[in-house]
């Protein structure tokens, strides 16, 4: 005879205040199963968990339904409770009498008939739970960090300083990222490169860091502590043993194209490394860009090349590499203005982005630090800045706000009105935000210091009238329309996911949010974990981030892989998918079905016993049935709901377990 | 091609010269403009300032009279467009509002046929055509292109063309031979009613259109909609006059730079009625028989 103990939680007045918590003890008492039932204000506590222990002990309890908050919330709690008692941690079932009860409604008597609903349900499921054991798998010690930028950079070394090996991957010729194109970091106006160059030097002569530049990730197979990750390395054309990094080939290169470090403000060769600080600092060829490659002639970088690192015959590689954990830390794209009609639909070469004017501004920039309009090369002396292009605005972008464009804007205006004798910087805002430290003190400075000006109100449009950007706009505390005669206007132009983010998410197998950002395993308590065990985030790829705060989040991901690499196996989750082989008919239905690709059909060879009408008995037939690999499956259910003959079950979400809460009903 | 013209209540009165030359090409060019039997105010700008349901309600009766023709309507007046492109909009997205709709007209409109703009069904079915009816290529004729606020907007459901940056009247001037000057004043506010209402607001606002078209080395604005039309055209002398340099800017209806170009006589197209000298340009330009010439009777 099971005995199912019933802990009903005031929560303090959260749920006491709603729901009669005295009542909903007294009822349980008459439920079939129940040999116990008590409530307590915070059960959650010491004393409460130490009550629920004692009640264990003294009435031989052997399942125990705690009515509380959301499981969410504190199932990991009374699991470990229970456990201490001596029972097994899955025979603690969790009825949600908060989130799902007393925050959602407010008649006190419905809601407590609610609740009791909540409970008996919980208390029907609780008599057909099954212990449940973790089994455990190997943890392999190495780690991958998808993505060179600082938050890439960052984890990787943070990794690679507890002694374990990392390999970083970026797919650009060079680590570093847009903060590599970044002149000057708010609030305190270091130089990017001087914070950001020595760093990367850090990860390329680290000994337990192995930078895999030029390189792609091309399939993700396995699951925690053993990913086997498929790399593809793009060709370079350059032996990067050879090379001495003279950079004599991209000088003599006749093939020119835009740069895109440069935001294409400026031409660098086809045979290029992207900055002159790269890491690795050997040249790759551009194939789209290179003469030879779209000709058949040219050839001049190989006949310069005094170490013969040139090779034409270059192919790309594919590489498999087993690792323990993985850090995703794929960086942001900007919102294209050219969207903009408004703004001229990136018709009018004065209206840069952000990002632009960093290049601009940057002493090694296509204009060597000196602010010149992209135009005719001119001083601007009136800058106008537009803030919220793409972030804030539900009909052309996103909803989100970017959350570095307040700081960056401040920061460019600063610049300008220190650079530009006579200048005037006029900042649109809608709000200002400037949630880190130092940083309304960084915002103060610019209006009080240095006289930008800000105007509170969107632009509505900006056209071109002799030779100038006329930018037409409200102003909305004084109430009217205000005209600018600018010679120059920046956008701070919405962060946004890399424009392949859900296609990447997909093959890694984690998932992403409505803005194709990756989705934290929750916002506020696993703010780095993914919902795929053994990945997870650091930086922008997760939402729009500034520096300090992707460099914060690279540390904690860090973290969470070294904890993870410094056992050697783990205990999994045992809630996963169970097949029952002799229900299976083989349909592969569930396959597809399996966001973790966790579900593979497998051939089985048994005896038929008995007389059957396809055979003789006791012959040997084979068969396809399902196979759940325990180490991939995270317990999401969505096969078994799919199963046609049933053979497919949830282990602690039984499709029993499940009907006999209905039932209760 | 047949449709339900609905003419509005500009067409016969301030905007005579739009519905002139739509009547005069539109047989031309294959479109059979078929006026709407017995139909309404559709509202415009002060319904829809005082009763949210009845604005929809008035160009909803109108629609209701078209969908039972088994026609589309054809819309000339910008203002009249959109409202009845907000009412079919409303139908189409709240089975609420359709109910209630129906019943305050008390006739069924299920929003079948799609509200077209007069320029629409132009760009849409006659373009071809009219390149074979052209006998006078305005060639040489520099022409900005004036939307206003309301032929491309709201974007919800005004989707012909583009917000920021329309291109259908300019699609026209091209196809009658002339040259669209890209100017950045193409869907600036013309003021509506405020020119006189409120005169200093009013007259500001269309004094920035001529400014930009004059700077933009037009040598007349094309437009779409009545209202337009007569704040730009009539409004014109009196702002020239303030700041003691004429504009000489001509006002022309796309419809009536296609009848010129098809070799209507311009009288047929209204042209002669205009506050701005309007024939002036075209003779300039010999698209039509200087006035001289055409009073003696002797060949062009």
């Amino acid at each position: 005879m099971k005995k199912v103990g019933v802990f009903v939680c005031h929560c303090g007045t959260n749920i006491a205040q709603t729901v009669n918590c005295e009542q909903l003890a007294e009822a349980a008492k008459t439920l079939p199963g129940v040999a116990y039932s008590t409530e307590y204000k915070y059960m959650c506590s010491d004393p409460g968990q130490t009550m629920i222990k004692k009640a264990i002990e003294e009435h031989n309890l052997d399942r125990v339904v705690v009515a509380a908050c959301s499981p969410r919330m504190h199932e990991a709690t009374f699991r470990k409770c229970v456990n201490g008692a001596g029972l097994n941690p899955y025979l603690l079932e969790i009825a949600n009498i908060r989130e799902q009860c007393s925050w959602v409604h407010s008649d006190k008597t419905k809601a407590t008939a609610k609740a009791e609903d909540l409970i008996r349900m919980a208390v029907a499921k609780a008599l057909k739970n099954e212990k449940l054991t973790p089994s455990v798998i190997p943890i392999h010690k190495r780690a991958l960090v998808i993505g060179g930028g600082i938050a890439g950079i960052q984890a990787a070394l943070d990794i690679a300083d507890t002694g374990y090996q990392v390999d970083l991957v970026e797919r650009e010729p060079s680590i570093g990222g847009k903060m590599a194109q970044i002149d000057k970091t708010f609030p305190t106006m270091d130089c990017s490169a001087c914070i950001l160059t020595p760093k990367m030097v850090d990860a390329a002569q680290h000994p337990n860091i192995t930078i895999i530049a030029y390189s792609e990730v091309e399939k993700v197979e396995g699951y925690v502590g053993n990913f086997d990750v498929t790399i593809r390395r793009k060709a370079t054309c350059v032996d990067p043993v050879k090379c001495t990094g003279c950079g004599l080939c991209s000088q003599k290169c006749p093939s020119k194209t835009d740069s895109e470090f440069e935001c294409n403000m400026s031409q660098r060769p086809a045979i290029y490394s992207p900055f002159p600080q790269a890491i690795p600092n050997k040249p790759v060829i551009d194939q789209e860009a290179c003469r030879y490659f779209k000709t058949g002639k040219c050839k001049i970088c190989q006949k310069i090349c005094a170490s013969d690192a040139v090779n034409f015959e270059d192919q790309d590689e594919l590489v498999t590499i087993r690792y323990g954990a993985i850090v995703v830390a794929t960086g942001y794209s900007l919102y294209d203005y050219n969207q903009y009609g408004e703004y001229g639909y990136g018709q009018y070469p004065d209206v840069i982005s952000g990002l632009d004017f960093e290049r601009l501004v940057n002493a090694s920039g296509p204009t060597m630090g000196k602010i010149k309009r992209p135009s005719d090369g001119q001083e601007p002396k009136t800058v106008v800045f537009i803030k919220c292009v793409g972030s804030r605005d539900a009909n052309r972008g996103h909803d989100y706000c970017s959350r570095a464009c307040c700081m960056y804007t401040a920061k460019h205006a600063t610049m300008v009105r220190d650079k530009i004798k006579d200048s005037q910087a006029v900042v649109f805002y809608m709000d200002i935000r400037t949630p880190g430290k130092n940083y309304e003190e960084f915002y103060l400075r610019a209006v009080e210091e240095y006289g930008v000006t800000y105007v509170r109100g969107r632009v509505s449009r900006i056209y071109m009238e002799s030779g100038n950007l006329i930018v037409q706009g409200e102003d909305t505390i004084l109430g009217t329309q205000i005209l600018v005669v600018a010679d120059m206007v920046v956008l701070a132009t919405a962060m946004e996911a890399q424009p392949d983010a859900a296609e990447f998410a997909r093959k890694i197998g984690i998932t992403f949010d409505q803005n194709n950002f990756f989705n934290e395993a929750h916002p506020k308590l696993r703010p780095v974990e993914t919902f795929s065990a053994g990945i997870y985030l650091a930086g922008a790829c997760q939402g729009p981030k500034d520096i300090p705060d992707s460099v914060a989040q690279a540390g904690a991901a860090a973290a969470k892989v070294v904890a993870l690499l410094s056992k050697d196996e783990m205990a999994t989750e045992p809630i996963v998918a169970e097949v029952n082989t002799n229900h299976c008919s083989g349909c592969g239905f569930c396959v597809p079905v399996c966001p973790y690709k966790a579900i593979s059909l497998k051939t089985l060879t048994e005896r038929v016993h008995g007389s059957v009408a396809w055979g003789p008995a006791g012959k040997e037939i084979t068969r396809q049935v399902a196979e759940v690999n325990k180490g991939l499956c995270q317990g999401c259910g969505a096969c078994t709901v799919n199963c046609r003959s049933g053979a497919l079950d949830l282990l602690g979400f039984t499709n029993e377990q499940i009907l006999a809460e209905v039932d209760s009903l | 091609m047949r449709y339900a013209y609905y003419p509005g209540c500009s067409l016969n009165s301030s905007g005579l010269e739009y519905n002139m030359s739509a009547q005069a090409i539109a047989p031309l060019l294959g479109i059979d403009l078929f006026e709407l039997p017995e139909w309404n105010c559709c509202g415009a700008s002060s319904a829809h300032l005082q009763d949210h349901t009845l604005a929809l309600a008035l160009p909803a009766r109108n629609l209701a009279i078209g969908e039972d023709l088994g026609l589309s309507l054809a819309i000339p007046c910008a203002a009249c467009l959109s409202r009845c492109k907000a009412t079919e909009h409303a139908v189409r997205s709240s089975e609420e509002t359709h109910t209630l709709i129906e019943s305050l007209i008390d006739r069924p409109y299920t929003a079948a046929y799609p509200v077209k703009s007069l320029l629409e069904v132009f760009i849409e079915s006659s373009m071809d055509l009219l390149q074979d009816k052209i006998t006078k290529p305005l060639t040489g004729l520099k022409a900005a292109a004036y939307y206003g606020c309301l032929q491309a907007r709201p974007t919800d459901y005004m989707d012909m063309d583009d917000p920021e940056y329309p291109q259908t009247i300019d699609i026209i001037i091209e196809a009658v031979g002339a040259e669209p000057v890209d100017w950045a004043h193409k869907t600036e506010c013309c003021g509506n009613g405020h020119p006189t209402a409120y005169p200093k607001i009013g007259s500001r606002l269309v004094n920035r259109i001529l400014k930009q078209a004059e700077i933009s080395g037009a040598e007349c604005i094309v437009c779409a909609c009545p209202m337009c039309f007569f704040n730009l055209d009539m409004r014109q002398k009196a702002l020239g006059q303030k700041r003691g340099r004429p504009f000489n800017l001509p006002v022309y209806y796309y419809t009536q730079l296609m009848g010129i170009a098809m070799g209507l006589p311009p009288q047929k197209l209204g042209i002669d009625k205009h506050s701005v000298n309007a024939l002036d340009l075209l003779s300039q330009k010999r698209y039509i028989p200087t006035a001289g010439s055409a009073a003696e009777g002797g060949p062009a």
